[in-house]
């Protein structure tokens, strides 16, 4: 195996998506929302086709505003249908992704009478290729992917920083939020904007299987190891750091010792933050699967 | 565009091929209606979902495996087998989650479609390389227009054997869908319920990922059964409701996709359910939201009726005993409760059109008409006999009992009326208001 500078730029960037897509995973976690990310990845199809029908070309950020636009419209559908049909959440989340996705499929089809537009290629960066479109900032030749996934991650920072107490206090007791007067309506949309913003910007950049892991993996792994917000908030970001570092190493080390040539390094990724949680469910001080057995099988009444 | 006679052609099934698709899809949808019925029940709608994407990696595995074992690595039953193997892992996996930790179904679901989906990208990245590896994803976005005799077979074979098993558990399923708890407390067995509950949705799901696709089968386990939770409040109902909505997605978007070649079967028949769950959230008659807003606006007038007529029967009490019918200053009515002017109007407007109300030249004065003066006169007794059924039998401070009782009076039925009057004998044909009133001017 060698490891090469483009390798530090694909584990670089990978850590960078992670701990963007971690932070605010951390809110949806504890929201019981946690397959937005999955739900929203799926669901701008529409958005995008509708920005390249509009503007009759592929450009970056037209496409970037209608996905993020219907991401957002998703959780907002979604949001409706929980309360005026008065029926589960992740039905609402399912019903509204899959139909947005059918419709986005119709128009891609339509718009793909005129010029070629695959979904396979519009919409999913791989991690891989990275390297192969940068920006020059001085000297450095920085990949774009790099770019936007740092600025994704500074984006959650400034917010998650600014809205901190509101966030925290909208997540375990939306109806205190709302008597203190944080509307808790309002800080659902805020965060629900972020979900998108960042889902998008990493999914058109890595490709979608890091948005939808990061999103879940690790801070249900920190939910595991602490009960309190900013704890959870770090430990998320390790993991999720960690995945992306192991698992492109992972993709590297793994197939040459399976006989094959090469893997899916997003894959890996996702692979990696699962051994990852399985290490925090099995060895978790507090309520780790080790713990529960010993607990379990000590002696009748031992109050330890 | 499609003629009369192809559009009538299509829908009644004549052509071979279009046969196949519909009668196909709709199998699929019947199957997936009642079984992702448990599912809504059980607040796991996205189990298709997460379940679609764990059998990612069985996939791959299997064909890695048919390939060193010499064999073509794309025989279906190898990959099906492949598929359900890493299905019923992922499910289990979510099952361990959910009772070993305090993560709750969603993150559980989400792990596994993640973690699961993410290795399958990484082995199928890797067998890529071998001979015979290109259109292995054609079978995680299966198309429904290009269905073929043997699919559709293994469509019915899983799908009546699905549903036969879940017609068949239908008490115990239901006891594990309302009340996991006490199922468990009266020795059901509560886990092999629920693992082999997601054994069917496993199967459905591998037969439909396979022959229709991915999000298309999602939306199959969630839409009709959601669609049917607002036609009725009876499990059995929701069933064949959800079975039959799914079956006529699947028939009529199908028709529609073979009309028009060029538009993808899957996503029509998303759009098809998608728009009968609309219809279902507007015109449910369980619970449907337009039913709902006419009922609420229902009450809501009945309410503002009571509340406008008491006012004015305690108006008049103030006026000179006994009590007669007189006119009432409007201004006073406006005063004794705290309505905002427009409301009052809008309120007076509708007493006067239910005849409750003299029209009269003068808006500033209001005349209760003969029907109005009796079911004024009715409706304060009633308050005060709920007012004092609470004082005397619910132990409530006589200064707490006005808004309890105006809570609950605008729904007490005749029979309701007549116990409280046996209850509370003898007392004047229309008690006195326990609060204090306020002196006449």
């Amino acid at each position: 195996m060698t490891w090469t500078p483009d390798d530090t730029w694909i584990a670089a960037t990978g850590a960078l998506c992670a701990l963007a897509c971690s932070l605010p995973g951390c809110f949806l976690v504890l929201r019981k929302m946690s397959m937005m990310g999955d739900a929203i990845s799926h669901a701008v199809l529409p958005g995008l086709a509708i920005a390249f029908l509009v503007t009759g070309d592929r450009a970056s950020l037209p496409m970037f505003l209608g996905a993020a636009a219907t991401g957002v419209l998703t959780a907002v559908f979604t949001q409706w249908i929980t309360r005026f049909g008065n029926i589960d959440q992740g039905a609402a989340m399912g019903i509204v992704f899959t139909t947005l996705f059918a419709l986005g499929l119709i128009l891609i089809v339509q718009a793909a009478d005129h010029v070629d537009l695959d979904p396979g290629c519009v919409l999913y960066g791989a991690i891989e290729f990275i390297t192969f479109d940068t920006i020059s900032l001085g000297p450095l030749e920085i990949p774009r992917a790099a770019l936007v996934n740092g600025g994704a991650l500074l984006l959650n920072l400034i917010v998650i920083a600014a809205l901190y107490k509101e966030l925290r206090l909208g997540s375990f007791d939306p109806g205190l939020a709302d008597t203190l007067g944080f509307s808790s309506g309002l800080l659902h949309y805020l965060l629900m904007t972020l979900v998108a913003v960042t889902t998008v910007a990493a999914f058109e950049s890595v490709g979608s299987i890091i948005v939808i892991a990061m999103m879940i993996v690790p801070p249900a792994a920190a939910l595991l190891l602490t009960r309190r917000l900013l704890p959870m908030l770090l430990l998320s970001s390790a993991i999720a750091g960690g995945s992306a570092v192991l698992g492109h190493w992972a993709a590297l080390v793994l197939p040459p010792m399976l006989g094959f040539e090469r893997t899916n390094t997003s894959g890996m990724i996702a692979f990696t933050a699962g051994l990852l949680f399985t290490l925090a469910w099995i060895f978790s001080p507090t309520e780790g699967l080790l713990k529960r057995h010993t607990a379990a099988s000590g002696p009748p009444g031992d109050p330890a | 565009m499609p003629t009369l006679q192809d559009i009538l052609g299509t829908i009644l099934l004549q052509s071979y091929n279009t046969r196949v698709v519909v009668l196909g899809t709709a199998m699929l949808g019947l199957a997936s209606g009642i079984t992702g019925a448990f599912l809504l029940l059980r607040k796991r709608s996205l189990m298709g979902d997460a379940l679609s994407h764990a059998t990612f990696p069985g996939i791959g595995i299997a064909f890695a495996l048919m390939i060193s074992a010499g064999g073509s690595g794309k025989a279906l039953p190898g990959l099906l087998t492949g598929a359900t193997v890493s299905g019923v892992l992922g499910v289990l996996c979510m099952l361990a989650i959910r009772n070993t930790t305090r993560l709750r179904d969603d993150v559980a679901m989400g792990f596994v479609l993640s973690v699961f989906f993410g290795t399958g990208a990484a082995v199928y990245a890797m067998v890529q390389t071998k001979p015979g590896a290109a259109g292995l994803e054609s079978f995680i976005y299966g198309k429904a227009a290009s269905m073929v005799l043997s699919d559709v077979l293994l469509i019915f074979a899983v799908g009546l054997l699905v549903t036969a098993t879940a017609l068949l558990l239908l008490k115990e399923l239901t006891v594990l869908c309302f009340d996991e708890g006490f199922a468990a407390s009266t020795g059901w067995p509560v886990l092999t319920l629920d693992i082999l509950l997601l054994v069917l949705v496993t199967a459905v799901t591998v037969t439909g990922l396979q022959a229709v696709g991915l999000v298309l089968i999602i939306a199959f386990l969630i839409i009709p059964p959601t669609a049917a939770r607002f036609w009725t409040h009876s499990l059995r109902r929701m069933l064949v409701l959800s079975g039959a909505i799914g079956a006529v997605s699947g028939w009529l978007g199908a028709s529609v996709s073979a009309l028009f070649a060029n538009l993808p079967a899957g996503a029509l028949i998303v759009l098809t359910a998608a728009t009968l769950f609309l219809f279902s959230l507007l015109f449910g008659t369980a619970r449907g939201v337009v039913l709902k807003r006419i009922d609420q606006s229902r009450l809501q007038r009945r309410i503002g009726r009571q509340h406008l007529l008491r006012a004015a029967y305690e108006i008049l009490e103030t006026m000179g005993q006994p009590v007669s019918n007189q006119p009432i200053p409007r201004q006073r009515l406006l005063e004794h409760r705290s309505w905002a002017n427009p409301e009052l109007s809008r309120l007076l407007a509708q007493a006067r059109h239910e005849d409750h109300i003299e029209p009269g030249p003068n808006p500033s004065l209001i005349h209760l008409s003969e029907s109005g003066f009796g079911e004024a006169s009715r409706i304060t007794r009633n308050h005060r006999l709920w007012e004092l059924y609470l004082i005397t039998h619910a132990d409530i401070a006589p200064s707490h009992v006005d808004r309890d009782a105006d809570l609950v009076e605008h729904i007490l039925g005749a029979e309701m009326v007549r116990a409280l009057e046996a209850e509370l004998k003898p007392r004047p044909v229309i008690p006195n208001s326990p609060h204090r009133i306020p002196s006449p001017p």
